[in-house]
């Protein structure tokens, strides 16, 4: 972290960038928040960065990207496809960008740390070699394995390589030790019925808060459908369960051949609804229709959703899959 | 608010004996914004046209819904009935209550109830829809043939004929086409070759005809009056302007174990070659995969040889780009592959043989020189078994549904040729039914059992054996007598099933033209419209769309021409208003709308936006009207919404949708 600090000083100090985009420190020790630092001093007192910092900043370089100068930012792996894609979609400029790739060891949940019987935490520290997490509570410390408590996308994690940056700091660990799919094939297998209620039952602890569309890097629209009066999807009034089904099934439907499966939806879920799970089916449909495909690899690739090749299948017309 | 009128249309009794007409009047009357509601016996008709317009000047109607047939069939009726009362036509929606409606249900009342339905869909679209006004676009004039067979080579004559510059692209050496590979044409036994090539000569003499041969349509962009058409002209690696066509280089080269595509693989040619004496252009080709010079580096014979220096190894292909008013498909046919029919010994024994490698083995400049003989051991053939109907007419999914048309009549000729040069055989056809109609046709049949003596026997064959003595043991039925038999045969002949080239499925997707699900291309009406191709602009000549024989390709090929002369004697035509637009508020520039767009009609300006007061450039897509037809794969893809169809607006569909979910 110290390192981060340093580099982005100088950056600052020698004029490459004119603000530093990175997680200041939140008001409990598990919740540092995305944020720009123009000072020195600033960074010193509040930057942070350790295993809380799940957030994905690419999608502030939006905004990041209209203002004056070049802004330095800091892109964890995953992140960096998300750049990669709104690079496609000319949603953020590269030349505005200074991107610093930072290492990774897999990042923390607090639903998990709290699913492990934990209650009254006031105080959460992480050990140096993130092997352990010692939480404090009212009741007195207790010490969890730092694994037992990742987020679900760390254990799938696509791997710790920066799709894009100017440059790389600190290291990082192999977090993956579960298969990507093996969530949707589980739900793949289950009756029309069975998927129904599954689906009827997460959705339904839904509060449309909207938060996993705020946070969405795909979900980058300046009007977003739901939000716009041209549409009568508009801001509906929750009259029915099949208004949230909605929201999300077409989200899922916006996003698809776009989503890198960054897993921010799922994370800022106050519900702890899974989201990722409707990305996912997408993502795993695409790969087996069209061959394998992961947005935010290669900005200049063609998504398979919006190109079309004499290979393509066409279930309508075989009757099938293939 | 709009004020619309709705008009029930009876069509006779199509409509009026399965809908109640006059329960839907009283039903849509009620509808939000209908003022006027009537029914009537033909809408169509002149007196129905003018019910609708004085309904417009009386009630001053802003909108019309005509509840009546496809709009494919009367949509322009009833929307140039509109502008003639002085209505934007584009404020006029279709409720099919024909074909979606009283032809496919049988009860009344469910019946009148989806008419209802339909209707109340087409008033909430109405309710929604705004003037358009179509624009304009100018006409190259210049044609574009695909496929320089019989059909390509008519089409593209009489396109010259009306005066008009026309390119022919042929995928292989020599213009020609499988009519080149005929040996007598049915009902009249002219040699095919007689009456085929003066046409070819006419094609390549004619200066508004420009061939391009062993050349492949690449890319097609555009639409109708204005189509960009990458060409690729494949390396011939001879130069078309030295080439005497003196033919020695085919006579020296050394490779020459390359089946001969033209005598459908019954013998050899060499790696140099032009596929037959007549081709035009008397130009051969090297076919680098046979030539040895191209495999291995050594020999270079032909260019030692070629006393005009035409040989040119280093050729490459080349990529011609043209421009082109319309295009008319006349890719043709092939035999189905026989894999799948094993019964018949087709790959077990040489004298086995389809009806088109039989054209070969009778055609002088065939691998036996016109001589009827077996090709396992030359023998001359005492016994002939025709077997009707191979793949065609098929149940299961092993042939095709239809009926490949041609057979019936050419192994009557067959049967009839070989009766009257060698009556010493005896020739049998197994047949399912004779079907002749035609000029002349069931008479030229007729010769073929009563002078000619050929034995035709209704029912099919089982099973081909071949014998160890080289016999083949024939198993079929007489369906008449109701009796099997086993009979001897020296040959089989297979009329095999047609089918469209395999090209075609390609050259259908880069053309936006639909095929059927036998890969025919389909007509924009079965009946009414059936050698235009429903996209504008494209045309069909010969089997491409269906099976032919000679003279109905020639028919169906003049009508092509005729279509496509008629569009480029247009000096501009009127786009379709209904093109995607979009809204530059809601545009995130994500590209994605001209990622899908099949016609390039989409591009991206960067635009200095002012955003209810924020203002900042904004990287926005913009429509090029004229490109854009409609199709709408951007609305879908858009995920702001920023994208809309004019005239089928997202929530024009979502309105009719909801009317009928009402």
């Amino acid at each position: 972290m110290q390192e981060m600090i340093n580099r982005a000083k100088e950056l600052l100090s020698d004029g490459t960038v004119n603000r530093v985009l990175g997680w200041r420190r939140g008001d409990m020790s598990y919740n540092p928040e995305p944020s720009y630092f123009e000072t020195a001093e600033d960074l010193d007192a509040n930057f942070v960065y350790n295993g809380f910092c799940g957030a994905n900043l690419s999608k502030y370089m939006i905004e990041g990207s209209k203002l004056e100068g070049k802004t330095l930012v800091f892109l964890k792996p995953c992140d960096s496809y998300s750049f990669n894609q709104l690079i496609a979609e000319h949603r953020v400029d590269r030349d505005k960008a200074y991107i610093i790739g930072v290492g990774c060891m897999g990042k923390l949940s607090f639903e998990k740390i709290k699913e492990q019987g934990v209650k009254g935490i006031t105080n959460i520290t992480i050990d140096d070699a993130n092997e352990n997490i010692t939480v404090e509570t009212l009741y007195g410390e207790k010490t969890l394995a730092y694994k037992d408590c990742m987020l679900e996308r760390c254990h799938v994690c696509k791997g710790k390589e920066h799709q894009i940056f100017d440059e790389t700091i600190g290291e990082s660990r192999d977090t993956k030790d579960a298969d990507r799919f093996a969530e949707v094939e589980k739900i793949e297998a289950m009756s029309p019925e069975e998927k129904f209620a599954f689906f009827q039952n997460e959705l339904s602890r839904c509060i449309r808060c909207n938060a996993c569309r705020n946070v969405c890097p795909a979900c980058s629209c300046r009007k977003c459908v739901f939000d716009s009066t041209k549409f009568d999807s508009a801001q509906k009034a929750n009259v029915d369960s099949f208004e949230e089904r909605m929201f999300h099934i077409i989200r899922a439907f916006h996003v698809a051949g776009r989503c890198t499966d960054c897993g921010e939806c799922s994370r800022v879920c106050p519900q702890g609804i899974p989201l990722h799970l409707f990305n996912r089916k997408f993502i795993k449909d695409i790969d087996e229709f069209y061959g394998e495909f992961q947005a935010g690899v290669d900005p200049e690739a063609k998504s398979p959703l919006t190109s079309f090749t004499f290979n393509d299948v066409e279930p309508g017309v075989t009757g099938g899959r293939r | 608010m709009q004020r619309i009128g709705v008009f029930v249309c009876h069509c006779g009794s199509n409509i009026a004996a399965t809908v109640d007409v006059k329960k839907v009047v009283e039903m849509v009357s009620h509808e939000p914004g209908v003022v006027h509601a009537e029914d009537y016996q033909y809408m169509c008709s002149e007196v129905g046209q003018a019910k609708i317009i004085e309904a417009i000047r009386e009630k001053h109607l802003t909108g019309l819904v005509v509840c009546s047939c496809s709009p494919r069939m009367h949509e322009t009726t009833f929307r140039k009935t509109a502008e003639r009362a002085g209505l934007n036509p584009y404020m006029v929606e279709i409720a099919n209550i024909r074909e979606h409606c009283s032809w496919i249900h049988k009860n009344m009342e469910e019946a009148t109830e989806k008419a209802v339905i339909l209707a109340r869909a087409a008033i909430a679209k109405v309710n929604l829809d705004a003037p358009l006004f179509p624009g304009e676009s100018r006409v190259t004039k210049r044609a574009l043939v695909i496929g320089g067979g019989i059909a390509g080579i008519q089409t593209a004559l009489d396109i010259a004929d009306a005066g008009y510059e026309v390119d022919i692209v042929e995928k292989t050496p020599s213009i020609g086409g499988r009519m080149s590979q005929l040996d007598k044409t049915f009902p009249t036994l002219d040699c095919s070759a007689c009456i085929l090539t003066p046409k070819m000569v006419e094609a390549s003499a004619n200066e508004k005809i420009h061939l391009y041969t062993y050349s492949e349509v690449e890319k097609v962009s555009g639409f109708v009056g204005d189509f960009t058409v990458d060409i690729r002209k494949k390396a011939r690696s001879v130069d078309m302007s030295k080439c005497t066509g003196c033919g020695v280089c085919q006579e020296k080269c050394p490779s020459r174990k390359t089946p001969s595509e033209f005598n459908r693989g019954l013998n050899t040619r060499s790696a140099i070659y032009t596929p037959f004496a007549q081709a035009i252009p008397n130009v051969p080709v090297i076919d680098r995969e046979a030539c040895i010079k191209f495999k291995t580096g050594k020999c270079g014979l032909c260019q030692k040889v070629c006393q005009a220096g035409a040989i040119d190894y280093e050729q490459k292909d080349e990529i011609v780009t043209e421009k082109y008013g319309a295009i008319v498909v006349a890719t043709g046919f092939d035999t189905i592959k026989l894999d799948k029919y094993d019964e018949y010994a087709y790959s077990q024994s040489k004298d086995v043989i389809t009806s088109l490698e039989l054209e070969r083995i009778m055609n002088a400049a065939g691998p036996t020189k016109g001589h009827l003989e077996r090709l396992s051991d030359g023998k001359h053939p005492k016994n002939m078994v025709f077997i009707q109907c191979v793949g065609s007419r098929c149940s299961d999914k092993r042939g095709k549904s239809y009926c490949s048309k041609i057979c019936c009549m050419y192994t009557a000729k067959h049967a009839m040729l070989i009766r009257d040069k060698y009556p010493d055989v005896n020739v049998t056809v197994f047949y399912i039914d004779v079907r002749t109609p035609g000029k002349n046709f069931d008479e030229f049949y007729r010769r073929a059992v009563e002078d000619y003596g050929v034995n035709y026997i209704k029912g099919q064959v089982g099973k081909v054996m071949p014998q160890p003595n080289g016999q083949l043991l024939v198993q079929g039925v007489d369906l008449l007598d109701n009796k099997q038999i086993l009979m001897e045969a020296d040959m089989v002949v297979l009329a095999t099933a047609i089918e469209p080239n395999a090209d075609v499925r390609r050259i259908a997707t880069m053309l936006t033209a639909s095929i059927d699900t036998n890969n025919f291309l389909t007509e924009a009406h079965a009946k009414l419209r059936p050698v235009e191709s429903p996209t504008a602009g494209v045309f069909l000549s010969g089997v491409c769309q269906g099976p032919k024989d000679i003279p109905e390709t020639v028919a169906q090929a003049g009508a092509a021409a005729v279509k496509a002369i008629g569009l480029l004697a247009k000096d501009k035509l009127m786009t379709n208003p209904c093109t995607a637009k979009s809204d530059e508020l809601l545009c995130n520039g994500c590209s994605q709308c001209a990622n899908v767009c099949p016609y390039g009609a989409i591009s991206y300006e960067t635009k200095l936006i002012n955003d209810h007061g924020i203002r900042e450039d904004r990287r926005v897509a913009v429509v090029n009207s004229a490109l854009c037809q409609g199709c709408g794969a951007c609305t879908v893809t858009c995920p702001s919404g920023a994208m809309d169809l004019q005239g089928f607006a997202n929530r024009q569909i979502l309105a009719e949708v909801d009317a009928i979910c009402r």
